[in-house]
């Protein structure tokens, strides 16, 4: 399927945030508040890796780049895992698994909300992400996985709600976000109107 | 004493190097508002590589009086690299890092104070002056910001209500508010409005005379860090963090509630009061736990942030869910 070993650069390039926290965490002691730290790199993780993903699509067909196509699954994956990391924490450590408490932040934080839902959305997203889901679905597949565009943007949305005056860094992932949607809808409209564009949205095409 | 090993490597940079200069000089100044003299700072070579070791180099306070039983809790005190490299300020930044690394900017010395409002003496008041009268206290307090962090902090200071008083407020002086100072050469962070400055904060006066307040100049026995609010920094700590408004310039009494900045930057999550109370949820985040920094699991947040039965006869007849 591949003749650059993609696959490799993508995971080494997933694995490389937490392996640099980590150095850190060693050489310079882990700080006052390594929790936080740790949930901050996984939800930005999970964000970033997302768009990254949404960007391969907009990439391959502005540039040509046909053999990235693949890396699309790859990075959606991976921004699976840094999102289990993510509620994990949040779970386990923040609330020590007191199901009362996790109840409540799922009921009344609209922040909380926001990130299961997106985490949700993903995880029905990365089980139907193997190639057999693919052909069971059929032309349902594509229609259940733009649904990616509203995990982002609930991603976006879980990480404003939580910013207290410096809204910069959700500002910076909201834009690329918009840009990436409006990089497909120009396709879309540069592309012949009324045509049928699924086919070449196939996860397939190569 | 203990000697560290410190790799050659180990060079403090010059933000550090200058902001320990002043530092000195400040140690220096709290040790005359003090009135005693000091003995003299560690040579250079000692101070860099305790600085290089994490350990502080700051000017220690001399004299200060012990903290008394109903001043310190009996919980460990947060390690002192923890509480001042995990700050918000946002005159130096909004990360928590940054005023670690740009306090330094900040020339803590001369410092004076603008005292105005409902007050028989008014006027500009050097910091010095402000120290002079009195003995150092250490108070050891926890430290409950809105964010759900906490740490326990012996910090250094004088009763806010001994030094309130010396200005004599007049009868109309219902509340007291405090500014920082605004200067974006020496706080970068103000270079964006971020928040509307200079920062403001405010209590009302019976609060200001309570005697949990302090006015705070240092902290693990040593002159505030610039990072932690040198020179001259409030403790309120039954309250919300973002109360305890750092490197004060202005204290100002009116009669009228005063403007304060997250209260105005975000009414509806940010109260004027916000007393730590667990019970009320900050509108997108619940407040009934914290995490201890250099802890891993959070604990329990308690109400008035454990000072209950010293404060909570403050609001006995107020609605604590709607003056939060």
């Amino acid at each position: 399927m591949t003749r650059l070993p993609i696959h490799g650069i993508a995971i080494a390039i997933a694995i490389l945030p937490p392996l640099l926290l980590a150095f850190r965490f060693v050489t310079e002691g882990p700080g006052a508040n390594p929790i936080e730290e740790i949930t901050h790199l996984t939800g930005d993780g999970g964000l970033r890796f997302l768009l990254l993903s949404l960007a391969i699509t907009p990439a391959r067909r502005w540039f040509g780049w046909r053999g990235i196509a693949p890396l699309r699954r790859t990075f959606g994956l991976i921004a699976f895992a840094y999102a289990c990391t993510h509620l994990a924490i949040w779970a386990l450590v923040d609330l020590g698994l007191d199901w009362n408490a996790i109840a409540e932040d799922l009921t009344e934080r609209p922040y909380v909300m926001a990130g299961m839902a997106a985490w949700s959305l993903l995880f029905v997203l990365a089980v139907t992400s193997t190639r057999s889901a693919m052909t069971r679905l059929g032309k349902r597949w594509i229609r259940l996985h733009q649904g990616v565009y509203l995990a982002a943007l609930l991603g976006v949305v879980h990480h404003f709600w939580l910013i207290k005056a410096d809204y910069r860094p959700a500002i910076v992932h909201g834009g690329v976000l918009a840009l990436l949607f409006a990089a497909r809808l120009a396709w879309r409209l540069r592309n012949a109107p009324g045509m049928p564009r699924a086919s070449l949205d196939s996860p397939i095409s190569r | 004493m203990k000697i560290p090993q410190i790799p050659e490597s180990d060079v403090t940079d010059e933000a550090v190097f200058l902001n320990r200069r002043s530092l000195l000089r400040l140690g220096a100044t709290a040790a005359i508002g003090a009135s005693l003299a000091g003995c003299p700072a560690a040579n250079e070579a000692d101070a860099a590589s305790k600085e290089a070791a994490g350990a502080s180099d700051r000017r220690r306070l001399p004299n200060v009086a012990p903290a008394p039983p109903e001043f310190r809790v009996d919980e460990k005190p947060t390690r002192e690299r923890d509480a001042t490299r995990y700050n918000n300020f946002y005159e130096f930044g909004t990360d928590k890092k940054d005023p670690a690394r740009h306090a330094g900017r900040l020339r803590t010395e001369p410092w004076s104070v603008v005292v105005d409002g409902e007050v028989a003496k008014p006027g500009r008041v050097p910091l010095e002056t402000i120290l002079t009268p009195s003995r150092l206290e250490e108070r050891i307090y926890r430290f409950r910001c809105v964010e759900t962090w906490s740490m326990v902090v012996p910090w250094i200071g004088l009763p806010l209500g001994d030094v309130l008083a010396r200005f004599e407020p007049t009868s109309k002086a219902r509340f007291v508010s405090f500014e920082t100072l605004f200067d974006p050469e020496q706080m970068p962070g103000q270079r964006r409005r971020v928040i509307d400055w200079p920062y403001r904060e405010g209590l009302r006066m019976d609060e200001a005379m309570h005697p949990l307040s302090i006015f705070a100049v240092g902290m693990y026995g040593r002159v505030l860090p610039n990072q932690n609010g040198a020179p001259l920094r409030l403790i309120v700590p039954w309250k919300y963090g973002f109360k305890s408004i750092k490197s004060i310039v202005r204290i100002h009494f009116s009669e009228k509630r005063p403007h304060t900045s997250w209260n105005d930057l975000a009414p509806d999550e940010y109260g004027f009061y916000a007393n730590v109370n667990p019970e009320v949820a900050h509108p997108r985040w619940s407040q009934a736990r914290e995490r201890r920094l250099g802890e891993f699991r959070k604990r329990p947040t308690l109400p008035f942030n454990g000072y209950a039965d010293q404060v909570a006869s403050l609001y006995a007849d107020m609605d604590l869910r709607r003056n939060f």
